[in-house]
């Protein structure tokens, strides 16, 4: 039995997309986004752990936590956090692109993901440059000597409590990050497709998939702006 | 996406864009402002706020067919806080060693 005889019976209505377990496109679509959720559940637990580390830590050494925050560039973090936003938002809207038909709308939202999904790479590179320069990346050669504590100018910050701040946010932002690589690779991939005109109104599920997952590492973003970038900023 | 919302939800993807914005900027401009232990409390409410409009309006949670994911997305809030809530009620409280 050849392998066109399966498909012709499998797909007698000629809805190619939908598999025959499926009772239609919806269901389909239910079910590829529930698997994607319980997916992203592993990977709030896995993100979660370090948050707790950092909540930990954070409230043993508070004050040099506080010191360690102040020495990255918060400007840059805050820039990074728009271009992940606007990332989101070209996102949604090649999935209403492919929802609606519009192809060139499509191609181009997706490549302007990838365009914000870049620069947030290369603006982390310069502040990565600005730390390896600055000797605060933990490590033989880490130095934070002489940093007072804010609010408390008379003291200085121990750099042993510094140095577990910096560790926590090379890992922190340095797996965020690597989630953003392996986003572009996602999302290189759905721009195949849609270059291939593989998405139609019936059929955008990897768009719907990939969205959740580039959505997903927006909202640890968010989190891990305030929380490493913004304590003890004011005077 | 479903049936009900085929009309076009370009303005509501817009306004939440401009919302979480708005919010970045607000939550970077409170950070400069002395709250005391405000501050942290001020700077997770908007990222809570941004999260939600995220996942409620971009990953669609508002408005999902399949009721099942409603379950697994409280159920990941809720080990989540468990996770931290328990963490926290054990080394938040070892002020007498």
């Amino acid at each position: 039995m050849s392998d066109s005889t399966v498909v012709t019976l499998n797909h007698e209505e000629h809805r190619p997309e939908l598999l025959h377990h499926f009772a239609d496109e919806q269901q389909q679509r239910d079910s590829a986004s529930l698997g994607m959720w319980i997916f992203l559940a592993t990977e709030v637990m896995f993100f979660g752990g370090l948050f707790c580390a950092y909540l930990i830590y954070r409230r043993w050494y508070f004050g040099d936590f506080g010191a360690a925050s102040k020495s990255i560039n918060a400007t840059l973090g805050a820039t990074n956090t728009a271009v992940l936003i606007c990332s989101s938002l070209t996102v949604v809207l090649a999935i209403w692109a492919a929802q609606t038909s519009r192809r060139a709308l499509m191609i181009g939202t997706l490549v302007l993901t990838m365009v914000f999904g870049l620069a947030f790479l290369g603006i982390k590179g310069i502040e990565y440059k600005d730390k390896f320069e600055e000797h605060h990346v933990p490590g033989a050669s880490f130095s934070f000597d002489h940093v007072p504590i804010p609010g408390h100018p008379d003291q200085y910050a121990n750099p042993q409590h510094a140095q577990i701040f910096f560790s926590l946010y090379f890992i922190m932002t340095g797996l965020h990050a690597l989630h953003m690589i392996i986003g572009l690779g996602i999302f290189a991939w759905l721009l195949i497709m849609a270059w291939k005109g593989r998405f139609t109104p019936e059929y955008y599920t990897p768009l719907e998939i990939g969205g959740l997952y580039w959505h997903f590492v927006d909202i640890v973003w968010i989190y891990l702006f305030p929380l490493l970038y913004l304590i003890d900023r004011h005077p | 996406m479903s049936d009900h919302s085929k009309s076009s939800p370009l303005k509501m993807y817009f306004t939440v864009w401009a919302a979480l914005l708005v919010g970045t900027f607000l939550t970077y401009k409170a950070a400069f402002i002395e709250l005391g232990r405000f501050n942290a409390a001020v700077a997770l409410t908007i990222a809570t706020v941004k999260a939600l409009l995220v996942a409620l309006f971009f990953m669609h949670i508002k408005g999902a067919h399949e009721k099942l994911l409603k379950l697994v997305v409280i159920s990941t809030v809720f080990f989540l806080f468990l996770l931290l809530v328990l963490s926290m009620a054990d080394y938040g409280t070892r002020t007498w060693s």
